[in-house]
This record gives C-alpha cells, structure tokens and sequence, in this order.
C-alpha cells in the first residue's frame, strides 16, 4: 500500500482475497497496480518475513546452544563467508546481470558455509574438547581471517565498493518470487528442526555436563543445531545481505518481556523477527523516497534504542 | 537395589593421575560416603560414574558397564547432583524438577501428565509444594538444594550420586537434607554414593566411609574404623579431637595452642 506509487488498502485486501482459492472477488485495482502489488511488493514483504523469521531463529538457537546472550548468526563466519563470496562475485564476474542465474547469492551462500564449515574443522583440532567457548573462539578467529580477505579484495577492486557496501548492509530492493522460492525450503527445514529441539534447548540450559547427567548428547545437539541454524541462515544472507542485529534484538527482547525458555522464545522468534523485518523494509523504503536506505541500517537505528528501552524497563520490574 | 561395582579404575588430566587404580565396592541400599581432602579426586570418581570423564578400568551399575550404556539409560539409572549445580533463575521449580524426567521423553517429544505427577509427587515429598511456581531465583540456599534434589529424584534412578551435597547450607539445612536422603533412600532402596567434607556428618550418615587421598584409596571401613586422629592428622594434616559418642563419632577440630597462651 505505502510506496512511490500509491495502491488503495481496500483494493490491495480485495486483490488478496482473489488469490486465495474458491474465492473471486474485483478488486478494482489497475493491472499496473496489480502487477506492482505482486512482483514488486507482495515478494518483498514475504521475503522480508522469511528472513526476519530465519535470522531471529538461528540467533536464539545459536543463543540456546552456545548458552552465550551475545551469540548470533553471524557468530561461526557465515557472515564474514558471504560476505567474501559476494565480494569476489562483484569484484571479479563482470555483468553477472546477463547470466540465466545471478551467480550472487549462491557464492554468498557457498562462502557462507565455507565459514562455518571451516569455524567448526578448527574449533574441534583440540583434541575431544569441542566445547562450546571453543567454538565461538574459532568463529571470531575465522571470521577475521575471512573479513581481513574481503577488505583487500573490496581495497583492490575499488570501483565497486559502493556495490559491496550496500550488498554488506543488506537490502531487499531486488527481491522477486525467484528468491522466495530459493530461501523458503531451507527456512522450513531449518526452522522446522530448530523449533523441534525447543525441550532439549531449555534441558541445555543447566549446561553440557548436567544436561548430559540427564540423558541428553549435547554435542549431537549443538552440531545439529549450528548445521539447521547455519544453513538456513545462509539462505537468508544469500539473497538479503547482512542484516544485522535481528538475531540479537527480536530473540532478547522475547526473552525480557515473556520468559526465557525455549518453548516461547523459538516460535516467538519466527514471529516477531519476520514481523521487524517486514516493519524495518517499510521504513526502508518510505524514509528518504523514492531513494532507499539500506535496511541493515534501519534494523540497527530503530532496533538498538528500541531494545535498550526494554532492557532498561525489565531492569527497573525486576 | 543396585550395586555398583568398580575394579582398577583410573583417570589422567593433562598427565597428571586424578584417580589411581581404584576399586570399591557399594552394596544396594546402602549409603557410601567418600571423604578426603581437597584434590583427593572424590569429584572426579563420582563423573566417572556419569560417564563425564574418560577413565581407564571397568565400572558397573547393576548388571551394566557403565561404557556400554547410551546416555539415556545412565541417566534412568544414576541421578547426579553437581556440587555447583548451575541454576536458571528464571526457571520455575516445577520446569526445573521436570527436566529429572528427561531420560524418559523421548527426542522430539514433549513432557506428559504422568511426568507432572512424578513432579507432583516430588515436591510435596520435599514439602515444595508451595514452591511450584516460584522462580529458582528467590528461593533461599536450602530450598534450591531441596529443588535441586528434587530434580535428581524426579529421575527415579536406583542409584543417587551427591557431590558436597550440603557444603552451601547452615547446619540445620545440613542436617535436613542429609535425613532427606536418607528416608528416601530406605524408602525406596536407593544405592547413594556422595562425597562429603563434614566427617562428623559422613559418619553419621554412611553405612561405610571411603577415604581418598591422591586418587587412591587409603582407608575403608565403618566411621569408627575410618575416622581416627591419627588417620585425619596423616591425610587432612589436621589436627582434630574424635570424641565416641554414644554409637557416633564426632570430629572436633583442636588448635594447638589456646587462646590462653598468647
């Protein structure tokens, strides 16, 4: 409805309504605003919610299994490899706007699990002792060593550094039913399977040798878990960028207004988190029309003074 | 009634020896309190039992060896109880003495109305009832022991394994969880193995003292056999009193010189 151009609310609801099945109703819009209302706008929020969805999901299960507040998505490199991957894709495949398929996403996506792939080789060298501090060691180390290969390859091939800066901050300007289709499957399957370990999330939270002492194989878990978690959050920066501060911000702010166990927090997150991201591209779009700011920014503008007041006002209930 | 078993068991760290060719035996039902000074390898020994550290040797539980068993049927027939136990504040005291019937849900599964009244059940022994949904973090010192207990015995294992089990509680508490233990495990024919600081209160309470020293076992025996002076002199470096009082045996700490001297 909010956009360069202007689309009524009751015609966009009417327009809705017809698509469902055994359902036809006129919505009165124009086939131009019908044709901006499905492939522009329609996929962008879709996209724009499975990727909030998906980032705030992978944050709070990364959170569960790491038992570390400030544990993200982007924690064991994935960022930092898709982000090398998408570099090298700009920086060295001239006019991959010609190619039958954008070759962008899939090396954010295969950089991406480089990073993590490579994070977990060498967190688990010492010896039996892959344990979760470990882990995240592994991660920060690896991710500097990928984001250090980025910059000079961004230094070196200056010329497209705008075009690498605002695929970093993330946008979800050139979202089409294309990307949805690409992301959805590993969204589901990877939401799916964290939301599933909800019971063995909360058992972990006593810690790896008491949750053991109960039964449960914490290392089985924790690798099934930052593989769900990893790969579905790969998905999403392939084709949205690095949008930060989701995983962190939608996953807490559950934690301080309704509780912290697994059980409401993960489907919560799917909520809430595809909520702010549809809310953060709106703002994304409209703040400055008709150009756009990047999305990433708006997460972290509205999203950090948003989170410090609710951490703020649970500081002063409790 | 559950015996546990264990021949030559021994851990390394690092290249250090914690727990050295060690053998014990603990008849079901009864109550074997190990005893030691600090890095005797008490902690260490009770983990092997958990399966938490890698040892060498054969430990049994019944008709099992402990190596054989998945992590799931250990966790049906032990309940350990951490000396430092970690505590999730904002858990509830039923969420928390719920995740005790862990081993018996399955993977994805969720838990049912005969896990709640085994919960049920639980707290009103350990007079929690009151407590069902208050958070852990503000219960006092001695009601989260009695939760954490309550956790280890929602487990319904055969076997209880209480690491300092009181050593964050006043006297009174002590005693209290400590007759706990013991009425529950008459009751039910618990086999319960814990390591204890208080010697007065380990030889109240066990049917026979273990004493360890450098990953070994240097004493055995009832407390009259095990708690002597020259036995606590020669491994604690301590010098105590034991007085034999009417069928127990107190230790009372001595100090050389008395106020009186200086």
């Amino acid at each position: 409805m909010v956009g360069p151009v202007s689309i009524p609310g009751g015609g966009v609801l009417r327009e809705l309504a017809d698509r469902l099945p055994l359902i036809e109703v006129s919505s009165g819009l124009s086939e131009r605003d019908a044709t901006i209302l499905w492939d522009l706008r329609m996929p962008r929020v879709v996209l724009g919610g499975l990727v909030g969805a998906m980032l705030a999901l992978a944050g709070a299960a990364y959170q569960g299994v790491f038992r570390n507040p400030l544990a993200d998505p982007y924690l064991l490199g994935v960022a930092a490899g898709a982000g090398l991957g998408a570099t090298l894709v700009i920086a060295y495949l001239p006019n991959v706007s010609e190619w039958p398929v954008d070759p962008l996403p899939l090396a954010a996506f295969v950089g991406a699990l480089v990073g993590v792939f490579a994070t977990y080789t060498l967190g688990r060298a010492g010896e039996r002792s892959r344990t979760a501090s470990t882990l995240i060691l592994a991660g920060v180390a690896m991710a500097s060593f990928l984001t250090a290969l980025q910059t000079y390859v961004q230094q070196r091939e200056s010329d497209t550094l705008r075009q690498v800066f605002a695929w970093i901050l993330g946008q979800l300007t050139t979202a089409s039913w294309r990307e949805v289709l690409l992301v959805l499957p590993y969204v589901v399957v990877s939401g799916a399977t964290i939301i599933l370990h909800r019971r063995l999330l909360d058992v972990m939270t006593v810690g790896d040798e008491e949750a053991d002492a109960l039964g449960v194989d914490t290392r089985r878990i924790r690798l099934l878990i930052v593989v769900a978690a990893s790969l579905g959050t790969a998905a999403a920066v392939s084709v949205s960028g690095l949008i930060a501060f989701v995983g962190i911000i939608v996953p807490h702010t559950i934690r301080l207004l309704l509780g912290s166990s697994y059980r409401v927090v993960l489907p919560l997150s799917v909520l809430f988190g595809g909520t702010f991201l549809i809310l953060a591209d709106l703002a994304a779009r409209t703040a400055i029309a008709p150009a756009e700011v990047p999305i990433g920014v708006i997460t972290a503008f509205l999203g950090a003074p948003f989170f410090l007041f609710v951490l703020r006002r649970s500081r002063t209930i409790s | 009634m559950i015996d546990i078993e264990l021949r030559d068991v021994s851990v390394r760290l690092g290249g250090n020896v914690i727990v050295d060719s060690l053998g014990m035996d603990v008849p079901g039902s009864t109550w074997v309190g190990i005893i030691g000074p600090n890095g005797a390898g008490k902690t260490t020994l009770l983990r092997c039992l958990t399966g938490a550290v890698a040892y060498s040797g054969s430990v049994r539980i019944g008709d099992d060896r402990v190596a054989d068993l998945d992590r799931r049927s250990l966790a049906r027939l032990i309940a350990y109880v951490p000396q430092l136990p970690y505590i999730p504040r904002a858990m509830t005291v039923t969420d928390y003495v719920l995740m005790g019937r862990t081993p018996y849900i399955s993977y994805f599964g969720m838990e049912t109305a005969s896990d709640l009244r085994v919960v049920t059940d639980v707290l009103g022994r350990l007079e929690l009832a009151g407590f069902a949904r208050r958070q852990l973090g503000s219960l006092s010192g001695g009601e989260l022991q009695r939760v954490v207990l309550g956790r280890a015995l929602a487990q319904q294992a055969p076997v209880l394994v209480l690491d300092e089990p009181t050593s964050a509680l006043d006297v009174g508490h002590q005693q209290q969880v400590l007759e706990l233990v013991d009425s529950l495990r008459k009751e039910h024919s618990l086999t319960v193995l814990s390591a204890m600081h208080d010697l007065t209160l380990a030889g109240q309470f066990s049917d026979h003292l273990v004493l360890m020293r450098d990953g070994k076992v240097v004493a055995r025996g009832s407390a009259e056999q095990v708690l002597t002076e020259e036995a606590i002199r020669a491994h604690y470096g301590a010098s105590v009193k034991v007085v034999r009082d009417n069928g127990t045996v107190v230790v009372v700490p001595t100090r050389a010189a008395t106020k009186a001297d200086v």
